[in-house]
């Protein structure tokens, strides 16, 4: 596939641009080439832009790897909306009916608002590694505003996973698990002394460290008792340890028996081995394969453990093995919702002042962000696509393609923030109507004009972006197909960036 | 007892690799045959308020609990002597009384979950309250004992483009307005290439698509009149495709939203009358395509309503309620015990008579002739509807 590609490539830059021809041929005498420049990025992060392609494909392997970790951040450029900073948000203590009403409701346009903060960033950022582990982390440490309910606590899990986004697992099993809107998420301030409550301490093995099986029932209820006492300010949304609430007593963990509290529970998993072996494998499916190679899972945990659970130099292993760069895994994962949206923005260079309209994409593909199905999160992968989410993204890269979407006919409806939550109740807008405050209906309205403006201000440049094509001597489907087109092209043809996008080969990373 | 044991049916998105004739069903039923037999599943969304759809007139209870909201014995139809069906569903009085109106009553489940997202989830996977599964029942029964390819497909969705139990590895096209699905399929490409893994599976999924848009034939006037309100219309996208398919297994219908928690009363009258209307123009397409005795016609919702009324005129999230199996080999009358509401449980509602499983064990087990043991996690009764 490389050598194609990289043919392709060269014959059209050697037609159109003999003077840039240069660079990239003096690069690749060292450098990993396109065709792997194009595959680390995507892998790493989202659909990359020519002009990225290019700049790492002068480079090694080693060298892109450390670059790409070394760009590492812990804060995000995009400023939060005031609607998000305001902490208005904290919980009144007596509120009628109608105002508690208007109260969730005003939480639920705030975290549209978080969303649309999170695709700019998204978007926006320089590492499109670090926003791709802080997903990882909102999947393995799930909470869903559906159940939590306020976006400040939301905002700050997001920032939480972050600033941990490549830090150290160890301390951010020991944040997320006392971070407030994981305490809500999993009922442990329902936890107590003589009447616990086994959700967070069953999860915390089973889905946070060590992975079905490496347990016992007994284990879970001991941990539980370890558990109580951990709880929220409802007041504040902080966290805080009622210690009246707290099981002091004895208890016996994986043979290990002493007056445990939260904490120590949580040091118990991270000495256990299953630990790092099953958070590996699950970077493993993220980032290489479905397929798990037993041998490289067992080895790249123990530089994890040996490392004391410093993330980067597991990734590092984990981005340098044999695996990742093998024909065989090239083109083997299904892209999530995010990266087939955030991705085909960022590949085509295409300017979004204000993503917005694509909340109501992702969450009809599936992927709705503050909000996986259950505690377990999504599944991803093949599970991404079936009959109807394939139409959804076609039509999503049908629009991007024709541009059609964008600056053209206003929507006829409002983006639906507070009406339709992912799966249950939606009611159709004229007859809801009757049941929204005037409060709901302004909010609603402000919404569809922001959705009137967004799309109006979304930016396709066919001829910049050809530009840079032509700069990182790239053609069209070498810049964005990890594999060679489903539909074969013509000889001595170029097919269309429409062709290209509606290609079976684009939905694959 | 295990609380939660995932069941891997990640690997159910595979389905559409397995042959007809890997998977036989028990019995000398043929797929083709089986499948016949068609399914319609109508979601209610939102959490339908069973206690004022099949009205309990003769329990005092009834009333106290519902001062403003309670239904008197003008506005229903009584169907026995202790309950009646809201007025609002007269379409459906011409299928009690020819008997193919069969009304389960107390449906739900143990540990009762009162998040929309989650008791529906626990629905359309079959799970148990504790349990997460990934596929929904119907994909998995699919996958034991495939729909002929020579289908149009597995299912047709129409009202929503939820898959709920048809997801995680069903064939289900989805429907829009009339039109879109064919105008959308022309996106998806018809095309092979050797391999496994990711590729392929997006291959196999839009061959489906491809398969299914190509296997319509030519537009079918039906002389049946829909109503002209949303769910109407949601029925006849569907039954106008199913006149031109070659065959599904499934039909999944949605309307709501029921989620009414603040003045009830007209909005849920509004839309009983709707699901009534919608189900008899059903039943009369059903009739013209000669279909209506190979149809099962079922309705659910993820919970009910609670018992007591709101402050605001309205009902908030309860556990069970009745639902109803419409279809020409349907064995009408009431089933399970009219709920007794003088025993609330600790959340002020109702405790569950009949395990909505065993509704799934009926269609599996009589309607479909397979086996539902394995693939429900449990032997549920099955009810003797059909």
């Amino acid at each position: 596939m490389t050598t194609i590609f990289l043919h392709r490539a060269y014959s059209r830059v050697s037609r159109l641009l003999p003077l840039l021809l240069l660079v990239p041929l003096l690069a690749s005498a060292t450098g990993m080439g396109t065709a792997d420049a194009f595959h680390l990025l995507g892998r790493t992060g989202f659909t990359p832009n020519p002009d990225e392609i290019g700049l790492y494909a002068a480079l090694p392997r080693e060298a892109a790897v450390d670059r790409i970790l070394a760009g590492v951040g812990t804060r995000a450029v995009t400023p939060y909306p005031e609607s998000v900073i305001d902490e208005a948000g904290s919980q009144q203590v007596r509120l009628s009916e109608a105002q508690r009403r208007d109260f969730v409701a005003d939480q639920r346009f705030r975290t549209y608002d978080l969303r649309a903060w999170w695709l700019s960033e998204m978007l926006q950022t320089p590492s499109p590694l670090t926003e791709r582990m802080t997903l990882f982390w909102h999947n393995h440490f799930v909470s869903s505003e559906q159940k939590v309910r306020l976006v400040s606590l939301m905002r700050d899990q997001n920032q939480l996973f972050r600033e941990n986004a490549l830090g150290n697992f160890a301390k951010l099993l020991h944040a997320a698990s006392k971070d407030p809107a994981m305490v809500i998420y999993l009922d442990a301030a329902s936890n107590r002394k003589e009447r616990p409550n086994e959700n967070f301490a069953r999860e915390v093995m089973e889905l946070f460290t060590l992975g079905e099986g490496h347990y016992s029932e007994q284990d879970i209820k001991e941990a539980a008792r370890a558990f109580t006492g951990w709880s929220v300010e409802r007041r504040d949304g902080r966290f805080v340890y009622r210690r009246a609430l707290h099981d002091d007593g004895e208890k016996t963990i994986f043979g290990k028996t002493g007056r445990f509290d939260g904490d120590d529970v949580l040091d118990l998993l991270l000495a256990r081995r299953e630990t790092s072996e099953f958070l590996v494998a699950k970077l493993w499916r993220e980032f290489v394969s479905p397929q798990i190679d037993r041998g490289e899972v067992e080895r790249i945990a123990k530089i994890l453990r040996d490392e004391h659970y410093e993330m980067k130099p597991a990734l590092q292993a984990l981005f340098l093995s044999k695996a990742f760069w093998d024909a065989d895994n090239r083109a083997a994962l299904v892209k999530s919702p995010v990266e087939l949206v955030v991705g085909s923005l960022r590949a085509l260079q295409i300017t979004v002042p204000d993503p917005s309209p694509f909340i109501r994409t992702l969450r009809v593909l599936g992927q709705d962000l503050f909000a996986p199905p259950n505690v377990k999160g999504w599944p991803g992968n093949d599970v991404w696509i079936n009959a109807s989410t394939l139409l959804e993204r076609k039509q999503f890269l049908d629009r991007l393609a024709r541009a059609e979407e964008f600056g053209s006919a206003a929507p006829r409806q409002a983006p639906r923030a507070i009406d339709r939550p992912p799966g249950p109740p939606s009611a159709p807008a004229a007859e809801a109507a009757s049941q929204r405050s005037a409060f709901v209906i302004e909010r609603t309205e402000a919404l569809r004009q922001r959705a009137v403006v967004a799309l109006r201000d979304i930016r396709l440049e066919p001829k910049s972006w050809s530009e840079s094509l032509a700069r990182s001597g790239l053609d069209m489907q070498s810049a964005l197909l990890a594999t060679a087109p489903v539909v074969p092209v013509a000889m001595g043809t170029q097919p269309s960036l429409r062709t290209v996008l509606l290609d079976a080969a684009y939905e694959v990373k | 007892m295990k609380r939660r044991d995932f069941l891997g049916l990640l690997g159910a998105s595979g389905v559409l690799a397995v042959s007809p004739t890997v998977a036989m069903g028990m019995g000398p039923t043929r797929d083709s045959d089986r499948f016949r037999r068609l399914l319609i599943l109508v979601e209610l969304k939102g959490g339908n308020d069973g206690l004022n759809t099949v009205i309990p007139y003769a329990d005092d209870n009834y009333y106290a609990l519902r001062p403003q909201l309670g239904i008197r014995a003008d506005g229903l139809f009584k169907l026995d002597d202790r309950v009646g069906l809201n007025k609002a569903m007269l379409p459906l009085m011409p299928f009690w009384e020819s008997g193919n109106l069969a009304v389960v009553q107390g449906l739900g489940y143990p540990q009762p979950n009162l998040s929309h997202f989650r008791s529906i989830e626990i629905w359309d996977t079959a799970s148990r309250s504790n349990q997460y599964v990934d596929a929904g029942w119907i994909s998995r029964a699919l996958l034991a004992s495939p729909v002929p390819q020579s289908f149009t497909a597995d299912a047709l969705v129409a009202g929503s483009s939820d898959l709920g139990p048809l997801a995680g590895g069903a064939r289900a096209v989805t429907l829009g307005a009339s039109g879109d699905f064919e105008r959308q399929a022309r996106l998806a490409t018809l095309a092979n290439r050797p391999g496994g893994g990711a590729l392929a599976h997006v291959l196999r999924v839009e061959a489906d698509v491809s398969h299914a848009a190509q296997s319509l034939g030519g537009a079918v006037a039906l002389k049946t009149e829909f109503p002209n309100h949303e769910f109407g219309r949601t029925c006849r996208t569907a039954c106008e495709t199913l006149a031109r398919s070659n065959g599904v297994a499934v039909v999944r219908l949605t309307i709501g939203s029921f989620d009414t928690h603040q003045n009830q009363a007209g909005r849920h009258t509004a839309l009983l009358t709707q699901l009534s209307e919608g189900l008899s123009s059903l039943k009369s397409a059903l009739v013209e395509l000669g279909r209506w005795d190979d149809s099962l016609i079922l309705s659910y919702s993820e919970f009910g309503r609670r018992p007591r009324e709101n402050q605001s005129g309205g009902t908030d999230h309860g556990t069970v309620a009745p639902h109803f199996v419409l279809g020409g080999k349907v064995r009408g009358g009431l089933y399970g015990q009219t709920p007794s509401l003088a025993r609330l449980d600790e959340t002020d509602n109702l405790p569950w008579q009949i395990d909505f499983r065993q509704l799934y064990a009926t269609v599996l087990e009589r309607w479909w002739q397979l086996p539902s043991q394995d693939l429900l996690g449990g032997k549920f009764q099955s009810l003797n509807i059909v």
